[in-house]
């Protein structure tokens, strides 16, 4: 065992070099995850966006912008079969280069660790939300098995929170291969497994990327149906 | 996974009960080879000499599971436990920082994975690495197996000789080869001795841009010999062949593959730096097998073992063209960087500069760092706009490297990245800031090395500008003028 063992940012790897000042020598001590270069790297998402998806208004064309809302969440809401499920959604940060090399270490080449980057953020929105469970996005069985991990399963575990599996997914991920109409005739993508557990719970969806949303407004909409009063949900980038 | 353990074998099984994870095996047992059992000769060309993930293979567990119990794979923990530290079996990372775990679905426990090699596919604590126990696969040899007809010079004879003793031997061998001393023709005899005897041959080396360059020109050698070229995404993959050139991070995939493995540049970056390189080359030789180290620049640890004679080694103290390599000179340059700040050059490395573009002499100019480069290119640039500049993550530097061949460039700036495996014909170098601790003495051996390389033009200028006079400059120097007197005296040079 090491006596002092230096921190190594969980990214490039590099020795991490503790920023010396005043605030650094009084505040409680906070274990130092990422180098201040990687952590540059991220994005934040800030200034005006869309009320319900987070969706920043700064790089967006104004025609795809109806008052607080975007074009799409405004065609998701206009839709009878999909208006009111998803409550809204909140993202960290922007979908940059740098955050989809993160994503794809953590996602597909397995680096579970990565999790704990993001696990300061999503405690934060919790305490301030304070939702009563939340549930991951699920992955099928075999996904599961090739994957070895749930990685919104993960974010949860290294935040210190308790993912809540009373959602199931019952048809597999690969549905590239199918047609957009046979995409859009099954039914539900999940199941869920415990109902009594929802009725009148104020619930948070936890996924890593917002894209086009539908993944979380099919949960969404499954929750709400077997009871929850609430839905949101919790990615960390769009 | 999970194992299950039972009559001598161990099965692969979901249920958690009286199952395993693979690195909590203490032994595994390994069936013996049924000599009747019908086994696929496509997963025997996949697998031999290999140490490979189920994920790497396109093969069902069922059927692997079969070859096993048959005695013709072997599975091996890819992490391994001594007093309960973890070590990576693949790359031989035991540093703790470097592991990480998760709450793994596989096997339901708490698993330890390797996060080193992890872009190689995870390895963590109930991973198998699969290999091949049946016999290897068969090669026909064609006739004549060199087809090269060209001539060695004297020095490349003596070094090619030692190199067949060695494949033979089954011993240990360092070249030391000057820069542009032809050490590629030199292997060629060994490797034709190793293909004669139905030996497995691998030519490692640490940059893709060398396997690139090898390969066409080992097949030109060897026609009737397939050759497998394997780097970060090469086709090859798959291929067994008796020839393999790979960079050395491909090696991981190897397990007791080689009966001779030649080693280029092993000084060079990052075979020197990551021990986890070291350890693959040392996983991918068999047994009993012949290690052939090249280098021009061997570190001062090897020179010094060759000194007091613990390692066995052979010089080619002269290039083929049978001229002396250019000895450096020493110029002092002030303050350069400080000149930098203000926007200037110091006046001696001007007045060189103005003497090639003047004279049509085409140059390299190296710099320690990408921003004092960066600062002195538009300078330069206002004497002739042609000049560019040109480090490791330039998206242009293939395209660049390209123009300056073609002579469309008479001055290119560069870092490090070019101080070796670059030829350019006519040319003369210097260095800005050699005093800088990034030019080691084979950092300015290997930059020296780049002027006088063609026949045609075997004297080139070389000039270190500094700021004050290192240890690694006059180590160079003096390795260069030993190397000289070296080759006179063995009458490879003919001044």
């Amino acid at each position: 065992m090491k006596l002092f063992p230096q921190a190594q940012c969980l990214i490039c790897h590099e020795m991490i070099q503790p920023e010396m000042g005043w605030k650094a020598i009084f505040s409680v001590e906070k274990e130092l995850i990422l180098c201040s270069t990687c952590e540059r790297k991220f994005e934040m998402i800030e200034g005006e966006q869309c009320k319900l998806c987070s969706r920043p208004f700064q790089f967006l064309d104004e025609r795809f912008r109806h008052g607080e809302i975007c074009h799409d969440c405004k065609r998701w809401e206009e839709d009878d079969d999909w208006k009111g499920y998803l409550d809204s959604n909140h993202s960290i940060y922007l979908y940059n280069d740098f955050f989809k090399e993160v994503m794809a270490a953590f996602k597909f080449r397995g680096d579970y660790v990565l999790a704990l980057i993001f696990a300061e953020k999503i405690k934060d929105y919790y305490t301030k939300i304070q939702p009563d469970l939340v549930v991951p996005i699920p992955l099928s069985n075999e996904r599961l098995y090739e994957r070895g991990f749930n990685q919104a399963a993960a974010l949860l575990i290294e935040s210190g929170l308790t993912p809540n599996i009373s959602l199931t997914r019952i048809h597999s991920e690969k549905q590239s291969k199918k047609s957009r109409s046979e995409r859009i005739h099954i039914p539900q993508v999940f199941e869920v497994v415990e109902q009594i557990e929802l009725i009148g719970k104020h619930i948070l969806l936890v996924d890593d990327i917002y894209t086009t949303g539908s993944t979380l407004r099919h949960a969404a909409k499954l929750l709400k149906e077997s009871g929850a009063k609430r839905v949101q949900s919790l990615t960390l980038a769009r | 996974m999970r194992f299950l353990i039972r009559d001598n074998c161990i099965t692969p099984l979901k249920d958690n009960k009286n199952s395993l994870p693979i690195s909590q095996i203490r032994t595994i047992p390994q069936p013996a080879l049924n000599p009747d059992y019908a086994y696929n000769p496509n997963l025997q060309k996949l697998l031999t000499g290999k140490q490979l993930l189920l994920e790497d293979l396109p093969y069902s567990i069922k059927e692997i599971q079969e070859h096993y119990e048959n005695g013709y794979i072997t599975y091996r923990s890819g992490i391994k436990y001594k007093r309960n530290q973890p070590s990576c079996s693949r790359c031989g990372n035991k540093e703790e920082n470097w592991f990480a775990h998760f709450p793994c679905a596989r096997c339901g426990e708490l698993c330890v994975y390797c996060r080193k090699c992890l872009m190689m596919g995870r390895i963590s604590a109930c991973t198998p690495l699969l290999g091949w126990n049946g016999p290897a696969p068969e090669h026909h040899l064609p006739e004549t197996i060199l087809e090269w007809k060209g001539q060695l010079s004297l020095g490349q004879q003596t070094a090619s000789n030692r190199v067949v003793e060695t494949v033979q031997n089954m011993s240990e061998l360092l070249v030391w080869a000057v820069c542009g001393a032809g050490k590629t023709e030199v292997l060629f005899a060994g490797i034709e001795s190793a293909l004669a005897a139905k030996k497995r041959v691998c030519i490692a080396t640490p940059r893709t841009d060398v396997v690139l360059e090898l390969t066409p020109r080992l097949k030109a050698a060897f026609p009737g010999i397939s050759v497998a070229s394997l780097y970060g995404g090469s086709e090859d993959r798959h291929l067994y062949a008796p020839l393999t050139i790979a960079t050395t991070h491909q090696l991981m995939r190897f397990y007791h593959a080689f009966d001779t493995i030649i080693l280029d540049e092993v000084d060079a970056f990052p075979y020197t730096a990551e021990e986890s390189l070291q350890y693959a080359a040392i996983q991918a030789r068999k047994l009993e097998s012949a290690m052939i180290y090249l280098t021009a620049t061997p570190n001062e640890k090897w020179q010094r073992e060759c000194r007091t004679g613990r390692r066995a080694f052979t010089t080619i103290p002269a290039r083929f063209h049978r001229h002396p390599l250019p000895m450096p000179g020493f110029k002092w340059c002030g303050n350069w960087q400080k000149q930098l700040k203000k926007e200037k050059l110091p006046a001696i490395i001007l007045t060189w500069i103005k003497d090639r573009l003047e004279n049509k002499k085409q140059a390299l100019l190296f710099f320690p760092h990408i921003a004092l480069m960066e600062k002195a290119l538009p300078i330069l640039r206002t004497l002739v706009p042609e000049i560019e500049a040109v480090h490791a993550e330039d998206s242009d530097r293939k395209d660049k490297v390209q123009k300056m061949r073609n002579k469309k460039i008479p001055l290119l700036l560069t870092t490090t990245i070019l101080e070796r495996g670059v030829t350019f014909p006519n040319i003369d170098v210097a260095v800005v800031g050699a005093e800088d601790d990034i030019f080691t003495e084979s950092a300015l051996v290997q930059i020296a090395g780049r002027a006088g390389r063609s026949k045609d033009f075997p004297n080139g200028v070389v000039t270190f500008f500094h700021y004050g006079k290192t240890e690694a400059m006059l180590k160079a120097r003096r390795q260069i003028h030993t190397m000289n007197q070296e080759g006179v005296r063995k009458g490879l040079i003919d001044e």
